[in-house]
Formats: structure tokens, C-alpha cells, sequence
């Protein structure tokens, strides 16, 4: 949140339609997304009731659990999920091709694609991380065995939801937060997370402002919950009875009528949140992508590849209820790498972001008045190229002189403020620059700012940072509780009774 | 004040604040319009669908069966599992816990269908023998010198809200071991690994933060140190996905200082019923069999004597807030807390829309913050313009 | 926490008998070789770098060297002048990232080696370095290491280089602010080893056993400070001044205006506080009567002739730019703040809780978190925050603040996500706001 964004609210309730507020697409639409639509039992811990999955908007496929309190139908669906996820995922592990790993690094194989999973909310991805502890540490052996694609989908679900805590991941993505990423509406955060309200002011139908389809949206009998909760009026009046109904039928073809009136019931709730669904990938696919998102899906493709080949060779990466003392640091120190790339990425990929920072005082915009693209520095050891230009902005600057600025036009040049000029409205910043020219002392044409061009200078900086080192696991320090012996991670016999 | 309430009320009973009612007194405590209608005991629901918008606060039958499911297996067998748990996950030594059903006892009435205590919203005809049944065990316990633990169920307690008597009903257990009370708060959401829904957890801590401030009050009321009551409550939940109970143990201390803040600050709810209209009436004049016949304009003007002070998170927590929602259109509060602030508070999306496109001239006070929205709506609008996109309009 | 039974004695015995007390009791802890832990809580201003430089040279005499890990640069060097003025027969290795230049102050000690690898300062009897360069060391594990500024390590830093010693004194101030991160850490919470605890806290969790001492004077609060600082931030543990009342004063050699200004200055003066009000509106962060207030009442001191007289300076020393701060909440506060000194102010020290954590100076003007805020947050509402704000000076501070900050309490919702099995922090954030917010009452001047 920022006062840009705050102001994008506010011309979208004057405006009647949700106003943007990046001009690039921050996340990565793959061509051949899984949508995922997940719908729980209300009162259980993450207890299925049905799902609505597939990857072609025409053609969802619909699971139903119709006692989800029972231990068996629960795994019954996990098996049943488990089909369609780990085809999705197995279509993804064929094509290979070799990249390079950070500066230093290796180059290795990777996938050229990897799965993208769209589930409708920040819920929607908890469903994803508890099922997948749910089931992860299932057998198929042994007493309370299960179907071996239930484990199986335990440790994939369980990467995919470890992996959308990164930030700039798009591997496992809600679509509320993806669209909230874009467009502000006439609404508050907290109205937002509803799918079909953010929608709605997004993309309301013909004839209805932003507020009207929102409004509309709010109505759990016109648009019903995107999930995993289910309307509770709804459980009341129609899915108890139906429950009941099935529960009750005499024999199996007024059982089979009873699934049938549950399924359709089920397939009511879900079918409209399906629409929405791909109704957002198409508003996102419309923005361009920046220009870093490649890069990130990159990394989410190499982070695919790592573990599908774990899990293929048997010695997939253990997955513990809990982090342990060393994985938590380790883990922490990635996620706050990955933050600060991210922040610095969509800053350069897109002025909307960046004028965020133009108005903190992290970063100006103007036009270059005066250039010096030829001058030569002698005051050091040897002669350098040191060109210097003045721009002028409007822009707050409280940047002191000294301070090294980049251009996400130059990301690899330094510019260090040498001189600052303030009149009434606007300021005068005399830059020296240094890098992204070659090695003569001649610049190559269009390495230094030309007078006349609009340039954008932020303290934000592309850093490469090298992964820190921690210490094994067995060699826990005793400050953190001394190595640890490692958990069982076995709980098939937890009591399921009711 | 209590007859001032009462007209403000009007000839309904009031409605009882229940552990979880109280404890939401927490959440937007600067709002009067809540604060005068909560102390007046004002059915807040009823009052909200006459005025035509309706509070979304339908429970699921099987959301109330599972927490119901799971207090009855924890306490089953005068609370064997209870017990266990108490004992596996805190380590605390009861060799033996005698249980002690106040309402099974007869001593409570069975004022609710769910079988969790303190779900429903009406006081309850029996709340007041229970209250005493409470306090007479409780008595007992402190006057024999009790060696054993013994696990109270059902109790009922009051606390004084706004001047009045409430009684306390909540969804939990007292235990008392080694001369000492403490809490055991029963809720039917999952403990996975050690971990639980810190939102649901947060709603656990200050409901039985108004426990334990309810059962000081009783032993104060009947001369006994209040601070044997622990402000350490035990929470019990379901263990990972089944149903067996597993305990965890909540430092309350914070939230009985910010429940006792709020309970003092209504207490002192008289100033500020002192400046409202004299005949100011919530009254929904209903007939004889219910249906209530004031004119929801009348109403809702009503309503509008007291000033609110409405935030979307009022939605999740409060009977009326849709009205409020509908009457703050057009305001920033309406976009949230935070979209409020970096507006530097300027009141209503049409000023915020003049200061920023210049076409309002700012008073003194708000120059600052006129100069800010005037950048912030040209670099916004250079942006657009450099990205080829344009604002306010259709993004397709 | 102070014993029962001594508290009668306690005033009667001197502040700086009772500080030895506590010193001599941390160092029979570390040369008994009984704990592998020894934790130093230190109170602002209580001698902590003191209690470092004498415990490191105690250590390092016995003849085994000793490392210090201290958490930024600045406070590296810091301890490297006071021990080598301390010890210059000691040698002491500063271990560096590459870049780092060697300011004057420390390349003048000629006991003092630098170099970016430990191989290369074999032989130094007192290796220090910051946690970060300590982390790259992956190899080697030394008897003893000093911890500074534990509280204001995280856990993971702690990790990283806890491999790399047998034992270890840390020392540090609990009432300052929380380390923090920016992403989502809510899936360690509740585990002992949750990274984002401070050093202390990992530590103790998993060692409940470890002593754990109190400092209980500060030198650098006056008295007029201590008791008010004490009650609001360290509720339960507690300290007092080193110093009387008559020990400090502020005086101003000059006259001025006769302003509200002056006012608030003499007040400060006299009493050790002043709040600087100004009329109740919701304002934008930077606020600019209030930037604006704060950098006059900060040039104002400097106007009048401030000069501070004190133990160390019986004859009275002027308060010069550079013994001034301004702390704010915010970055783009303090560069407003700047921006309204312009060269006249040029020296005054302005920044955030974050930065002056760990500095004193002898003026300091607060911007106060909650001024001209619509609602509080829990950010705005941090005691550490707060507490390090109101706890760097030795003789006077000054708040400045819109009016109304007791009714934004009063509307505060309460309802902060709550984590199992996470150890609750004290005091509350509230709390402590509303402790001294009520001191200031009797400080107020209205701006005008």
C-alpha cells in the first residue's frame, strides 16, 4: 500500500471500474495453467468436499466427496486428485534444456516448462500446503495403507505450497492475489479477497459500474464463495439435506440418484468460481509481461526440475512437519533474497511501481538537460571515462549529495549525484556515470542518456547476493538445541473417530 | 443510566453479551455507535435486517455439529480425554480429577441446542441459578481446601459491562488443582503440528481473557484472592485432523489488559450518552407476534445520531456494519484503514479527487497533503501515459 | 529482576557499588567455566561496552584468544578504539569484509590488525569482527566469544557463526526493538528456534538455565529520565540513574524570543522533559509543522547557548550539533527533518529508531510515532521503538507531537494475530506508550 495505490482506489470509485496500477504483468501466465478449485467441509481441518480441476476452461473435471468426515472417501479423493495432478506435473518432465545457474555457477539441465497451479485465493493455497501434510506421510503399506500416488501428491502438493511463499513465484498462484497485484478497485483490501466482487470491478458485465457487480458478487446465492469455505446458508438448506439424503438412500440405485443430486449441487457452487478463474487468466494474459518475470520463472523452473528429479530418483528433499533450526535460517535467508530481487525487478520492469518510489524520495524521473558524454576522469591512477549529464525533475528529492543512483534503462551503469541545484518547483541533478560504456574511452552510442531523453534514476540496485552458507543440520549449535535426531514422520494410526 | 439504556433498548429483553460478544468489543473500540449499542443491549441482527441490510452471520449445521462432536468427546467419561491431554501436552501432575457438571447437576438449565455453553444470544432463565451454582462450588472447593483437581463444566460468571451485570457463559471448563483456577477454553478449530490459524487463536486468547477476568470477579465476590485464577488458559482444539483433543497453553496477559482498558472505558459510557437526542430509541415497535413495524427511515436516523466509525474489517465482526458500509460511500475510511492513511486523512474520495487534479483549493490544513496528491497524480498519470495505457477507463 | 530483600538496601548503597556488584558477578560466572552461556541484560546507557572491554581483556589475559561479534561495522570500531585505549598491549585482529577502509581512529592503534580471513590474524588475542563477516568463517572454533548488541541479533545470524565458539557473554538491551524481516514468517512461529527471534531469545529457549544478569544503573540517563524510562519500558526488571539530579544540568547561556519555542526548550532544561504540542489533525507522516517544529526546537539549543554540566564535565561542555539528535519512526520523516535544518543545522544528527539504537548525545528531539495518525498500528505501537527514541540522551528530551495521541490509544483495536507457544513480549506495546504518554502530561507546552 501506498499513496499511489491508495489514489488508484479512489479514481476507481469515482471511476466505477477497477484502475491499474502496474503496466506490465508481474506473474507468469503459462499457456496451459491448472486451474484448481477446492471446496471444504465446513467445521472439519481442511476435510475436501469437492473440487472443480483441469486445464481446459470448456472441460473441469468435478470430484465429489460425499462424506468427507470419513477416512476413506477423504483418501478416496486424495487418489482421485492425484491422477490429474500428477499427470499435469509428469506432462512438464520431458523437454529439457541446459541453463546457467548465477554468476560462477554451473550450467545444468532444466525444464523448459514447469506446472503453474491457479487456485482462486490465499485460502485456496492453504487447502494446498494442509492437504499436502495430510497425505505426504501416508503409506502404501502396512496398516492404513494407501494408494501410492497419495504420498506422492503429499510431497508435490507440500513443494508447490513451500515454493508460492517465495516471493515473485509463480508456480502455485491465487488469482485474487495476482489480479490485486494489478488493478486497484473502488473497494477495500479486506472486500478484495472475495473473487467475484474483485471481478466485478475489474471486469464488470455490460451495463453495471465496478460498485453494482461488486455488489451483486456479495451475494452468496448469485456468486457462491470461491472456497475452500462453503456459504453456510447454503450448507444448511441444500447440502445437508442432500448429505442426508445420499446417507439414507435404501439401496444403490437411489444411492447412485442421491450422488448424482450432490454432484450437480456441488458442481453449482463450483462452476461459477471456474468461469471466474479463467476469466482472470485472460484479463492477465491481456498485460505484457515484464521484463523480468521470465527470469523468475526461470528460477520456479529450475526449482520444478530440482525436485521432480528428487522425487523420481526416491531421494526427494525430506519435508518435515516443522522446519528444523538450520532449514529455517537457510529458508528465511532464501525468501529475503528472493524479496529484495523481486522488489528491485518490478520497480525496473514497470514506471507504475517505480513512480512509488519517485514519490518516497527513492527515485526521480526528468529530462536530461545537458550532456557530457566524452569526459575523461584523471584523477585517479588511470584516465576513465566519467561522463556526466544534468537532469532536471519535478520530483521530491531528498537524496543526499554523494548518493549512487541506477537507471533501469542502464541497469549495469552507476551514477553518483555530484551536484544539486534546487529553484522552486523543480531540482537540477548533476550526474557522473560510470560503467556500462566498454572499456574505451569513447561510449558507445546510446550508453550515456542523450540530452532531451526522459530518464528515471532510483537508489533501488540489481545486486546479485551469494547464497550464505549455513551448517548441517547435525552440526546444530547448542544456542539452537544441538543436532536433532530427526522426528518420525509416521501417523497413520492418528484416530480418525467422530 | 441503566433506565437510559433501557429506553434506548426498548421493551426487548437485552440481548446478553456472550464471551465472544464481549471479547468483539475489542476490535473497533472507537466506535460509539457500537459502544452505546452494545451496553444498551441492543439485538443488533434484528435491528440491522430492519433497516434493510441484513448481517451475514449464518452458521454452518455442520460447523456447529463438529464443535459440538468435539466437546462432547473431550468431555465424556467426566472429561477422560480432557484429562489426558492436560496431562500429555503440559506436563501437569493430576493424579486424579474429579468432574463436576453444573448443568448436569440440574443447577443450569439447558439453554442450548448445540451443547457448547454460551453460543446463543439470549440470557439464558437459567443463567442466574447457574451463576449461583458457580459460585457455590466454587466456595466449597476453596472452603474444604479441596486437595484434589476438579474440573468445573459449565460454569457461569459475570462480568459488568457498561454499568450492568452480565452473565458469562463461556465455551469452557474451570480447573481447579493445587488451590489454583485456570481456564481450559474448548474450541473446535485444529491444532496442525503445533501450529494454529493465528486469527482464530487471537479470538481464543481475548474470549478467554473475558473467563478468566469473569471468574476473578466471582472469587473477589465472594472474598477469595482473585489472582488464583491463572491468566495462563489452557486451549484445548483437535489434534492435527482427527478429533482428539490436544492442549496448548495461552498467556492472556495482554489481552485481560486490554479487555479491562475497554471495560473501563465503557463504564464510562454515561458522557457519552449524555450528549445523544433524550428520546433516542432503538425501539422496533414489534406486534404481538414479533414482526417489527418502526419505519426503517425512522430507524436508520436514528442509527445516525451516533457517530460510527466504520472500517471494512467491521464486516467480519459486527451485526450492523453493512449499514455502516452503505452510509460511509463515497469516503476513504470506506477503502480501509491503511488507504485512509496514506490519503492523510482527507474525509471523502471527492475531496482526495479535487486536491489531486487541482481543481480544489486546499484549506490551510490540508496544503501538505495536496502537494502530495498533486504528484502523486501526475507521476502516476506520466506512467500510464509512458506504458501506453490511460486512467480511469475500461482496462480492456 | 531485583531480589527481594535487597531492595531495601538498595539506595544505600551507591549506583556505581551495585554496578560493580552485578560486573563482578558476570565475570566469577565466565572464569567459573560453570555455564556455557552467560547472558548480560544492559539497560540504556548501563555500561555494556565497558562490561565487553573488561570481560574480552579479562578473557584474552588468561591467554586463550577470544572473539567479539558486534552487529555493524560502526560498532566494531567503536569497541576496537576502547580496547586498544584500554589494552594497547594487546593484539587485536579486526576481521573485514574487503571493501572496508579503516577510519583514522582505528588505524592509528598499532595493536590493531586487519584482514579479511582469521588465517591472517593468527596470534591476535581479541579477533572481532561483525556477525556477517563472522558468518564466512566456516572453519575453526575458539573457547570464548562475546556477543554484543545480543538483542538486536537475530537468530539465524546466531546460527551461522555459533559453531564457531565453546562458550560465550552476551550482552545487549531487551527494552530496544525486535529484529524483523521483510517476508511472511509466520510459519516458524512458535518453534524454539524460529529465526526471527533475537540471539537472546533462541539462546535461552533452549538453555533456560543460563545465568542472566542485570545491569541496573544507567550513566547516560539523567535522574530526571531513569524512573520514567524504567516504569514504561522495563516494567518488571527495572533501574535507576548513576547519576543525582544534581549532578546534570542543562543550562542556556543565551536568551531568545520568549516563544513557545523557548518554552519548550526551558522546560526541557529544567525538568529533563518537554512535549511539544501542536493542535489535533490528521496529517501525512511528514507532517510538516511538525518536521518543521522539530528542527527549530533542535536549532534553538544550539541558538541559546546550550551548555551541559555533568560528571564528566563539572565545568560544563557547549552542546555542540554533533551531542544533538532528532529520532523519527520514518525514513522519509528524518530526511524531511534534514531537509528543514539546512545548513544552519548542518551536524545534527537526524534518524530513525533503528539507526540511533545503541547512540547518546545529550539533546534529542522525539517526532513521536503516533503524531497526527489517524489509527495506530502495531509498527507505530512497538515499545522498542518507542524506548530507544526516548532513551538516548543525557540530559534532555523533547517530544514533539500532535495533540490526541491518548484518544488514538483509546480507539486502538486490540486484536493482533496470536501464535502458539510464542513466549509473550513485555511490556506491551500500549502499555508502555500510555505509561509515557501520561509522564509527559506534566510537560506540556502547546506550540503556538
Amino acid at each position: 500500500m501506498s499513496t499511489l495505490t491508495a489514489l488508484a482506489r479512489v479514481q476507481a470509485v469515482a471511476a466505477g471500474v477497477a484502475q491499474p496500477i502496474a503496466t506490465v504483468r508481474h506473474v507468469h501466465v503459462a499457456d496451459h495453467p491448472l486451474v484448481f478449485i477446492p471446496l471444504t467441509l465446513a467445521g472439519e481441518a481442511n476435510a475436501p468436499l469437492a473440487a472443480m480441476i483441469g486445464t481446459d476452461p470448456t472441460a473441469p473435471r468435478l470430484l465429489v466427496v460425499p462424506e468427507p468426515r470419513n477416512r476413506d472417501e477423504r483418501f478416496a479423493f486424495a487418489a482421485d486428485l492425484a491422477t490429474d495432478f500428477l499427470s499435469y506435473i509428469d506432462g512438464h518432465c520431458r523437454e529439457t534444456e541446459v541453463v546457467e545457474r548465477g554468476p560462477g555457477g554451473e550450467p545444468r539441465p532444466c525444464y523448459r516448462d514447469a506446472p503453474q497451479v491457479w487456485v482462486p485465493n490465499r485460502e485456496g493455497i492453504a487447502f494446498v500446503r494442509l492437504l499436502g501434510r495430510f497425505t505426504r506421510f501416508r503409506r502404501a503399506e502396512g496398516p492404513h495403507a494407501v494408494h501410492p500416488s497419495v504420498p506422492l501428491l503429499g510431497q508435490w502438493l507440500t513443494f508447490l505450497a513451500d515454493r508460492a511463499e517465495f516471493p515473485g513465484s509463480s508456480l502455485l498462484v491465487a488469482m485474487t492475489e495476482a489480479l490485486a497485484l494489478h488493478w486497484a478497485t473502488g473497494q477495500s483490501a479486506t472486500e478484495d479477497r472475495n473473487l467475484a466482487a474483485l471481478l466485478g470491478w475489474i471486469d464488470p458485465p455490460p451495463g453495471l459500474s465496478g460498485a453494482q457487480a461488486a455488489a451483486l458478487a456479495e451475494d452468496p446465492a448469485i456468486w457462491p464463495p470461491a472456497g475452500p469455505r462453503t456459504d453456510p446458508e447454503f450448507d444448511n438448506a441444500r447440502l445437508a439435506p442432500a448429505i442426508a439424503a445420499y446417507h439414507e438412500a435404501p439401496d444403490e440405485p437411489a444411492r447412485r440418484q442421491a450422488y448424482a443430486v450432490l454432484a450437480e449441487l456441488l458442481r453449482s457452487q463450483l462452476a461459477p468460481t471456474w468461469e471466474l478463474m479463467w476469466r482472470g487468466l485472460a484479463l492477465l494474459r491481456r498485460l505484457a509481461p515484464g521484463a523480468h518475470v521470465p527470469d523468475r520463472w526461470a528460477a520456479d523452473r529450475m526449482a520444478f526440475t530440482e525436485f521432480a528429479d528428487s522425487v523420481r530418483t526416491g531421494q526427494a528433499r525430506p519435508q518435515p512437519r516443522r522446519d528444523g533450526a538450520v532449514a529455517a535460517a537457510r529458508r528465511l535467508h532464501r525468501l529475503e533474497r528472493a524479496q529484495a530481487a523481486y522488489v528491485v525487478q518490478r520497480a525496473y520492469d514497470d514506471p507504475l511501481v517505480m513512480a512509488e518510489y519517485r514519490l518516497t524520495g527513492e527515485a526521480f524521473a526528468g529530462t536530461v538537460t545537458h550532456a557530457e558524454p566524452n569526459r575523461v576522469s584523471d584523477s585517479g591512477k588511470k584516465r576513465v571515462l566519467r561522463p556526466r549529464i544534468v537532469v532536471v525533475t519535478e520530483d521530491w528529492m531528498p537524496l543526499p549529495l554523494g548518493t549512487v543512483v541506477y537507471s533501469p534503462a542502464r541497469p549495469s551503469q552507476r551514477a553518483t549525484m555530484v551536484r544539486l541545484h534546487r529553484t522552486d518547483a523543480t531540482t537540477e541533478v548533476e550526474l557522473e556515470l560510470a560503467g556500462g560504456m566498454g572499456r574505451s574511452l569513447t561510449p558507445p552510442p546510446g550508453s550515456v542518456p542523450a540530452v532531451g531523453e526522459w530518464v528515471t534514476y532510483t537508489t533501488l540496485a540489481h545486486e546479485y547476493r551469494p547464497e550464505a552458507t549455513f551448517p548441517a543440520p547435525e552440526e546444530t549449535p547448542w544456542t539452537h538445541g544441538g543436532p536433532s535426531d530427526g522426528e518420525p514422520e509416521e501417523d497413520a494410526a492418528e484416530d480418525w473417530a467422530r | 443510566m441503566r433506565e437510559r439504556l433501557a429506553r434506548l433498548r426498548g421493551p426487548l429483553p437485552p440481548r446478553q453479551p456472550t464471551a465472544r460478544t464481549i471479547a468483539a468489543l475489542t476490535r473497533n473500540p472507537g466506535c460509539r455507535r457500537r459502544a452505546v449499542l452494545d451496553s444498551a443491549g441492543v439485538d443488533k441482527q434484528r435491528l440491522a435486517a430492519r433497516l434493510g441490510f441484513p448481517a451475514r452471520v449464518g452458521q454452518s449445521r455442520f460447523a456447529l455439529a463438529r464443535s459440538a462432536a468435539f466437546a462432547a468427546r473431550v468431555t465424556a467419561d467426566g472429561g477422560a480425554e480432557l484429562v489426558r491431554a492436560l496431562r500429555e501436552r503440559l506436563g501437569l501432575d493430576l493424579p486424579e480429577v474429579r468432574y463436576v457438571d453444573l448443568r448436569a447437576e440440574g443447577a443450569v438449565s439447558d439453554a442450548d441446542a448445540t451443547g457448547v455453553a454460551g453460543a446463543g444470544g439470549e440470557r439464558s432463565a437459567g443463567a442466574e441459578e447457574g451463576y449461583r451454582a458457580t459460585r457455590a462450588t466454587i466456595s466449597r472447593l476453596l472452603g474444604r481446601g479441596e486437595r484434589g483437581a476438579v474440573l468445573v463444566a459449565h460454569p457461569v460468571m459475570a462480568l459488568e459491562v457498561a454499568g450492568q451485570p452480565w452473565y458469562v457463559e463461556p465455551e469452557a471448563l474451570l480447573l481447579y488443582a493445587e488451590g489454583r483456577f485456570r481456564v481450559i477454553a474448548l474450541k473446535s478449530f485444529a491444532i496442525i503440528d503445533g501450529h494454529a490459524d493465528a486469527a482464530q487463536v487471537s479470538a481464543a486468547a481475548i474470549e478467554s481473557a473475558v473467563s478468566v477476568l469473569a471468574a476473578r470477579h466471582l472469587l473477589d465476590d465472594i472474598g477469595h484472592d482473585a489472582q488464583l485464577v491463572s491468566p495462563e488458559v489452557v486451549l484445548v482444539c483437535p489434534r492435527d485432523f482427527s478429533i482428539d483433543p490436544t492442549a496448548a497453553v495461552l498467556d492472556c496477559r495482554t489481552q485481560l489488559a486490554t479487555l479491562r482498558r475497554h471495560l473501563a472505558r465503557l463504564a464510562r459510557i454515561e458522557a457519552l450518552l449524555a450528549a445523544l437526542p433524550p428520546d433516542l430509541t432503538f425501539d422496533l415497535a414489534l406486534t404481538a407476534d414479533g414482526a417489527p413495524t418502526r419505519p426503517p427511515e425512522e430507524l436508520a436516523a436514528a442509527v445516525r445520531a451516533i457517530d460510527a466509525r466504520y472500517t471494512p474489517e467491521c464486516l467480519e465482526t459486527c451485526d450492523i456494519a453493512y449499514f455502516c458500509r452503505h452510509e460511509a460511500a463515497g469516503t476513504t475510511a470506506a477503502l480501509g484503514r491503511a488507504v485512509q492513511e496514506h490519503l492523510g486523512g482527507v474525509e471523502t474520495v471527492a475531496a482526495v479527487l479535487g486536491l489531486a487534479d487541482g481543481s480544489l483549493l486546499p484549506p490551510e490544513e490540508q496544503k501538505e497533503v495536496a502537494e502530495l496528491l498533486r504528484t502523486a497524480h501526475r507521476v502516476r498519470a506520466e506512467a500510464l501515459a509512458a506504458a501506453g495505457v490511460f486512467g480511469e477507463e475500461r482496462p480492456r | 529482576m531485583r531480589e527481594k530483600g535487597k531492595d531495601v538496601t538498595i539506595d544505600a548503597v551507591s549506583p556505581a557499588a551495585e554496578a560493580e556488584r552485578v560486573v563482578n558477578a558476570v565475570m566469577d560466572d565466565l572464569r567459573s567455566g560453570g555455564h556455557r552461556g552467560v547472558v548480560v541484560d544492559s539497560p540504556p546507557g548501563a555500561g555494556k561496552s565497558t562490561l565487553v572491554v573488561r570481560a574480552a581483556i579479562d578473557l584474552a589475559s588468561a591467554g586463550e584468544p577470544v572473539l567479539i561479534v558486534a552487529q555493524t561495522n560502526e560498532q566494531v570500531d567503536d569497541l576496537i578504539e576502547r580496547l586498544a585505549a584500554a589494552a594497547p598491549h594487546l593484539a587485536i585482529g579486526r576481521l573485514s569484509a574487503a571493501t572496508y577502509r579503516a577510519p583514522e581512529r582505528i588505524a592509528r592503534w598499532p595493536s590493531v590488525r586487519i584482514a579479511t580471513t582469521v588465517t591472517q590474524l593468527d596470534g591476535a588475542a581479541i579477533l572481532i569482527g561483525t556477525a556477517a563477516k563472522w558468518a564466512t568463517v566456516t572453519e575453526g572454533s575458539w573457547p570464548w566469544a562475546i556477543v554484543d548488541e545480543a538483542y538486536q541479533m537475530r537468530s539465524d545470524a546466531l546460527l551461522r557463526v555459533a559453531g564457531r565458539f565453546a562458550r560465550a557473554l552476551f550482552v545487549g538491551d531487551p527494552g530496544q526493538l525486535d529484529p524483523f524481516s521483510t517476508v511472511e514468517t509466520s510459519r516458524w512461529a512458535g518453534l524454539t528456534w524460529d529465526p526471527m527471534q533475537s540471539a537472546v531469545a533462541v539462546l535461552l529457549r533452549h538453555n533456560p538455565d543460563l545465568p542472566v544478569h542485570r545491569l541496573p544503573v544507567s550513566w547516560r540517563l539523567p535522574a530526571s529520565a531513569a524512573p520514567v524510562v524504567a516504569e514504561a519500558f522495563y516494567p518488571f526488571t527495572g533501574f535507576r540513574s548513576g547519576t543525582t539530579a544534581a549532578e546534570r544540568s542543562l543550562v542556556l547561556a543565551k536568551s531568545g524570543p520568549g516563544d513557545t519555542v523557548d518554552d519548550a526548550v526551558e522546560r526541557a532544561a529544567a525538568t529533563g522533559w518537554a512535549l511539544y504540542e501542536l493542535p489535533p489533525r490528521y496529517t501525512l507522516r511528514t507532517d510538516r509543522e511538525a518536521t518543521a517544529a522539530c528542527a527549530r526546537l533542535a536549532l534553538r539549543i544550539l541558538e541559546r547557548g546550550a551548555v551541559a554540566f555533568s560528571e564528566r564535565a563539572p565545568e560544563g561542555s557547549p552542546v555542540t550539533a554533533d551531542r544533538i539528535a532528532i529520532g523519527t519512526a520514518h525514513r522519509d520523516q528524518a530526511a524531511a527533518i534534514r531537509k528543514e535544518l539546512g545548513v544552519a543545522g548542518e551536524g545534527i544528527t537526524v534518524d530513525t529508531a533503528n539507526r540511533l539504537q545503541g547512540r547518546e548525545f545529550d539533546v534529542t528531539i522525539v517526532l513521536h510515532p503516533l503524531s497526527g495518525r489517524r489509527d495506530a498500528t502495531a509498527f507505530h505501537l512497538e515499545s522498542g521503538r518507542l524506548c530507544v527514541l526516548a532513551s538516548r540522551h543525557r540530559h534532555a528530551c523533547i517530544v514533539v507531537a500532535r495533540a490526541g495521541i491518548a484518544d488514538l490509544l483509546d480507539a486502538y483495536p486490540s486484536w493482533e494475530p496470536v501464535h502458539l507457544n510464542v513466549p509473550v513480549a513485555f511490556p506491551d506495546g500500549w502499555e508502555a506508550h500510555h505509561v509515557f504518554l501520561s509522564h509527559l502530561a506534566s510537560a506540556v507546552t502547546t506550540a503556538g
